[in-house]
């Protein structure tokens, strides 16, 4: 079923793309800055400390976005036994989990200034902490274990154990009573962010978005890398 | 079409993925309590008897009602439903507004009074510039 994983011919497409992502992504990332921090509006409320948001919400979309490719892509290559899926979701990984740091750091910041507090053990924040721990471990597992069987099993049964944490990190705010405001972009109901502060979130998503590519990229390189000089392990 | 191990394996994967589920869904359920970050005066209400420990009432702060006198701050919180007055000595953050969500921490006296240690700003979803709330105001 999957004969169409060839190291090197996804070799020769993953080598060379890393020089134009980062091109788009020096080009989006700097839209988004000038976007975020200069053009748009400062909040009604907050005023300035709003200029949070645009790397806050960018970094813990694409942290949870990660960590849920990363658990389809283990129980696939878990049910069908197919070592590449496990490779694109280590080379995933470290992107996703400096995503979550920051998503955690950035909302700290944010949260002194407006609700007076650093920290506070409410369920959005502390589920995001737990991502943080399960991206800990998952990172852990692929050094401590040099068996490659052993290393996909549990590496698979960390994603799913930590993937039940997601939907609690996205409907936390509307289950219990959290600190952590509701979401304010909504597909079924209105958006309650107006569209000049939508604009630089959506550009800062992409650029994020595009750096976890470019890193994933030099990753994935670097484990094909090590297939091809061993010689002996074919995907 | 595939193999039985294969199958054997999906079906494995899924079992797990149901009964964790399931288990973190009766465990958050019986630990709802805890779970919530502040109770509304409403849950204060319907409160058997008086915590000792601390805890935190959060719900909006009644327009009109912030008063401040030498050393204390008094205001009511509310959900709409029921009220709770809370008095408070210090600094409030920026966001400590009328109208608008709050958060305070500290020890109840009896239902209707709050004797708050620290009080937090809630903020809430809604994202604009200053001219567009105005327009909004004026409408």
């Amino acid at each position: 079923m999957f004969k169409i994983f060839e190291p090197n011919k996804i070799f020769k497409i993953t080598s060379k793309a890393p020089k134009y992502v980062i091109f788009l992504f020096v080009v989006i990332l700097t839209v988004g800055l000038s976007e975020a921090l200069i053009f748009s509006p400062e909040d009604y409320k907050q005023s300035h400390a709003v200029r949070i948001m645009y790397v806050h919400v960018p970094a813990a979309w694409i942290s949870l976005s990660i960590f849920s490719l990363i658990t389809v892509l283990s129980i696939i290559g878990y049910i069908f036994k197919h070592q590449n899926f496990f490779l694109i979701s280590k080379s995933l990984a470290p992107s996703g989990f400096v995503f979550n740091i920051i998503a955690l750091v950035t909302g700290a910041i944010w949260g002194k200034p407006t609700w007076g507090t650093w920290w506070a053990w409410d369920a959005r924040i502390t589920s995001m902490l737990i991502l943080a721990l399960f991206y800990a471990l998952y990172l852990i597992t692929w050094r401590l274990y040099e068996d490659k069987e052993k290393v996909m099993k549990i590496t698979t049964f960390i994603t799913i154990l930590g993937i039940i944490n997601v939907p609690i990190i996205k409907f936390s705010v509307d289950w219990w009573n959290t600190l952590h405001q509701p979401a304010s972009i909504n597909i079924l109901s209105k958006n309650v962010i107006h569209s000049s502060m939508l604009m630089p979130l959506i550009i800062m998503t992409a650029a994020f978005a595009l750096f976890s590519l470019l890193i994933f990229l030099m990753k994935y390189n670097t484990e094909l890398i090590k297939i091809k000089n061993k010689g002996l392990d074919r995907l | 079409m595939y193999g039985r191990k294969v199958k054997l394996r999906f079906l494995f994967i899924f079992i797990i993925l149901t009964t964790l589920i399931l288990t973190v869904f009766l465990i958050l359920k019986s630990l709802e309590e805890n779970v919530i970050y502040f109770q509304s005066p409403t849950d204060i209400k319907k409160l058997s008897d008086i915590y000792k420990k601390k805890i935190r009432v959060g719900g909006m702060v009644k327009k009109n009602s912030v008063s401040i006198s030498a050393n204390e701050l008094k205001f009511i919180i509310s959900d709409f439903k029921n009220e709770i007055i809370v008095t408070y000595s210090g600094a409030v953050p920026n966001l400590f507004e009328e109208e608008k969500g709050v958060v305070a921490e500290g020890y109840l006296k009896d239902k209707n009074f709050f004797l708050a240690t620290k009080i937090l700003a809630k903020h809430d979803e809604n994202y604009m510039p200053p001219e567009v709330k105005e327009a909004l105001e004026e409408k």
